[in-house]
C-alpha cells in the first residue's frame, strides 16, 4: 500500500502526484518511443490511427466529459480542420502553420455554434450540434474549391521542417508528439481555474455562477478549445487517410466519438485514450467475429452499428465510468491488497436532486 | 453602517407577486435572519440579492454600489457569497476542488497562461491553496480534504457549502436554511460557526432559517415576511411576539 504524506501544496499542483506515477509514465513513454523499432509498419500505422482517435476523443472529453455539454456534431469540426489543413498544405503552406490554421478554423466554427448553443442544454444542444454537423456535411459537398466536392481531394504527405514524412514511422512520431502536447495543455488547464470552472459548470451551473463563473464565457471557451483539438485531429487524419471525401465526416463519426467518450469514461483523460483503444480494436474484433458467427448474424451489414449500440447500453447500465472506472477499480484493488473490501465500489443511490437553472 | 440595502424590492412570476415591495437594511457586522412560513418569498429574496432573478422593480445597494443590474457572475467578486437550500456542490469533485472553485472570482491567470502552466500560474495556485487551507482549518474539514463530495454525509456537505462560500472571501454571506437536515449536535456547531464567521472573519451574515432556537441564539435582528411582504423587523424576541407574525404562523 502507498501512503502519500502531503507536506507541500505543490504536491497537489504537480503533474504527477508521486514518484510511482513518474516511473510508470516514463515507462510508457519509453515503450511508445521504441514501438516503431519493434513492430511491423502496419501496426505502426494502426497506432498512429489510435493517437488521432485519442486526440479526437480528448477534444470531445473537454466538452462533454468536463463541461457537461453534449455534442453530436464533432465530425464537422474534424472535417473543417481536415479540409482547411489539406487546402493549405496543397498550396505549399508548411505543416505546423497549416495544422494550426485548421485548428483555429475549427475553433472559430466551434464558437459560431457554441455561442447560440450556450442557451441550450442536454437534448436540445445535442440536436443543435447534430444539425450543425448536417449543414457542415452539405457545405463540404458544395464548396468545391476547398473540398473538391463529392469527388474529394488528395492530401499530400506532411512536410516537416523541409523534410517530407513519407513513411509510417515518421508519421507515428508526429502524431505521438502532437497528442502528448495537446494532453499536456489540457491537463494544465484542468489543474488551473479554467478547468475547475468547466467541472463546476458540469456539476451545478447555479452554484458555479454564484461562485463567479461566467457561464457563457466558459462554455464558449470549452466549445472553442474542443473544436480546436478536433481540428488538429482532423488535420492529422487527412494525412493518415490520404484522400478526403465528404462521406467521412458524417454524424455516424460524431456518434462514434461520443461512444468513445462514454465507453472510455466520462470526465477523465485516461478515458479518452481507453475509449480510442476500444474504438480502434472493435472493428477488427467484429470482422474476426463475423467468421465465427452463424451466417444469418455474421453477414448482417448492420452488425457493427448494432454492436456499438449494445455496448453503449451495457456501459451506461453496468459501468457508468466506463473503462477508466474499471481501470481505477483494478488499480485500487492492487494498491489496497490484501485489504480490499468488495463493498468499496458499491454504487449508492443519491436522492438529493435540486432545482437547477433552466 | 449599512452594507446591504434593499429598496422596494419586487418580483412577479406571471401574476404571482413572490416578493412585493420589501425594504430592509442589513448593517455591517450583524447577523440578520429572515423568517417566514413556507412560500413566503425568503429564498426568492436571496435569489434576487445574488442576481439569479432579475427584480421587476426596486433597487439593491451593496457596499455603496448599485447591484440591481450587475451580472450574476460578478456578485461573488463584489463580495456576496451564498449557500443553497438544497446543497449545490460539485458532486464529482473532491472537497478541495470544490473549495478551490470558491476562489474563482479572485483568479489572476488567463486561460492561455494556464495551458502552458507558466511559473506565475503555479505561484497563483499556491496562493489560492493557502487561502483555501485557512478555511479548511477554520471549519475543521481537514479529514475530508481529498474525498469526493458525493460520498460524504449530508451534514458534512452542508458545512462544505459554507466553506466554499467563505472561500470567495466575501463581505456578506447568504445562508439559505443552513440547519435544514442537520441533527441537534450539528446545529449547535453551526451556531458557533455562524458567530465565528462574523466575529473572527468579520463577515456580515444574512440567513433564512426555520429553527427558532438557532435564530434566537445567533441573530442580532430578525425580519419576518409573508406573502412576499414584510411583516416585522426587530430583535428576535420582538418579532416573535409581534401579533402579525403570530397570525402568519398560526393563522387567524
Amino acid at each position: 500500500m502507498r501512503f502519500i504524506f502531503k507536506t507541500r501544496y505543490d504536491q497537489d499542483i504537480n503533474l504527477f502526484p508521486h514518484g510511482g506515477a513518474v516511473f510508470w509514465y516514463s515507462l510508457l513513454a519509453v515503450t511508445l518511443l521504441s514501438v516503431p523499432l519493434i513492430v511491423t509498419p502496419f501496426y505502426v500505422g494502426e497506432l498512429s490511427f489510435l493517437f488521432i482517435w485519442s486526440l479526437a476523443g480528448l477534444s470531445l472529453m473537454v466538452l462533454t466529459g468536463y463541461t457537461g455539454l453534449i455534442s453530436i456534431g464533432h465530425a464537422a469540426f474534424l472535417g473543417i480542420g481536415a479540409y482547411v489543413h489539406a487546402y493549405l498544405v496543397r498550396h505549399g503552406v508548411p505543416f505546423i502553420p497549416a495544422i494550426l490554421c485548421g485548428g483555429f478554423a475549427a475553433a472559430a466554427a466551434g464558437l459560431v455554434i457554441g455561442i447560440p448553443a450556450i442557451r441550450m442544454r442536454g437534448l436540445y444542444l445535442a440536436i443543435a450540434t447534430l444539425a450543425f454537423s448536417a449543414i457542415a456535411e452539405e457545405v463540404f459537398v458544395r464548396w468545391e474549391t476547398l473540398t473538391g466536392g463529392s469527388r474529394g481531394v488528395p492530401v499530400p504527405k506532411p512536410q516537416f521542417l523541409g523534410i517530407e514524412i513519407d513513411n509510417e514511422i515518421g508519421f507515428y512520431y508526429l502524431c505521438l508528439a502532437i497528442l502528448v502536447l495537446c494532453i499536456l495543455g489540457i491537463v494544465n488547464l484542468l489543474r488551473a481555474p479554467t478547468g475547475r470552472a468547466w467541472i463546476a459548470i458540469r456539476d451545478s451551473e447555479i452554484a458555479a455562477q454564484s461562485m463567479g463563473v461566467n457561464l457563457a464565457g466558459y462554455k464558449a471557451l470549452a466549445f472553442a478549445v474542443s473544436a480546436f483539438l478536433a481540428g488538429i485531429a482532423g488535420g492529422l487524419f487527412a494525412h493518415k487517410v490520404g484522400y478526403l471525401t465528404p462521406d467521412i465526416f458524417t454524424p455516424i463519426l460524431s456518434i462514434q466519438l461520443l461512444m468513445l467518450v462514454m465507453v472510455g469514461g466520462v470526465g477523465s483523460i485516461h478515458g479518452a485514450i481507453f475509449g480510442a483503444i476500444f474504438l480502434v480494436l472493435l472493428p477488427t474484433v467484429i470482422s474476426i467475429a463475423r467468421d465465427y458467427l452463424p451466417a444469418a448474424i455474421g453477414q448482417q451489414p448492420a452488425l457493427e452499428p448494432g454492436i456499438y449500440g449494445l455496448i453503449l447500453v451495457l456501459v451506461v447500465l453496468l459501468e457508468p465510468l466506463g473503462l477508466n472506472g474499471l481501470w481505477l477499480k483494478i488499480k485500487f484493488f492492487f494498491s489496497q491488497f490484501p485489504m480490499y473490501k468488495s463493498a468499496t465500489f458499491k454504487r449508492q443511490k443519491t436522492y438529493m436532486r435540486t432545482e437547477r437553472l433552466q | 453602517m449599512t452594507i446591504l440595502r434593499a429598496q422596494d424590492l419586487a418580483i412577479n412570476f406571471g401574476g404571482i407577486k413572490a416578493v412585493d415591495g420589501i425594504t430592509f437594511d442589513v448593517n455591517k457586522g450583524e447577523i440578520f435572519t429572515i423568517i417566514g412560513p413556507n412560500g413566503a418569498g425568503k429564498t426568492t429574496i436571496f435569489n434576487l440579492i445574488s442576481r439569479i432573478y432579475q427584480a421587476t422593480s426596486g433597487k439593491l445597494v451593496f457596499d455603496g454600489d448599485d447591484i440591481t443590474h450587475m451580472p450574476p457572475h460578478r456578485i461573488a467578486g463584489r463580495g456576496i457569497a451564498r449557500t443553497f437550500q438544497n446543497v449545490e456542490l460539485f458532486e464529482h469533485a473532491t472537497l478541495l476542488q470544490n473549495l478551490l472553485l470558491g476562489q474563482h472570482a479572485h483568479r489572476k491567470t488567463r486561460p492561455w497562461e494556464e495551458v502552458l502552466f507558466l511559473p506565475r500560474v503555479r505561484v497563483a495556485e499556491r496562493e489560492i491553496r493557502r487561502r483555501v487551507e485557512e478555511i479548511i482549518d477554520f471549519l475543521d474539514l481537514q479529514h475530508y480534504r481529498d474525498v469526493v463530495v458525493q460520498h460524504l454525509p449530508y451534514g458534512v456537505r452542508k458545512v462544505i457549502e459554507v466553506a466554499r462560500a467563505l472561500c470567495t472571501q466575501p463581505k456578506l454571506i447568504l445562508l439559505d436554511e443552513p440547519s435544514s437536515g442537520l441533527n441537534v449536535e450539528e446545529t449547535e456547531d453551526l451556531s458557533f460557526w455562524i458567530r465565528d464567521i462574523r466575529d473572527d472573519l468579520g463577515i456580515t451574515v444574512v440567513m433564512v432559517e426555520h429553527d427558532l432556537a438557532l435564530v434566537n441564539d445567533v441573530s442580532d435582528r430578525v425580519m419576518a415576511v409573508n406573502y412576499g411582504r414584510l411583516i416585522a423587523t426587530g430583535t428576535p424576541a420582538d418579532v416573535q411576539n409581534h401579533p402579525d407574525v403570530i397570525k402568519a404562523y398560526l393563522g387567524g
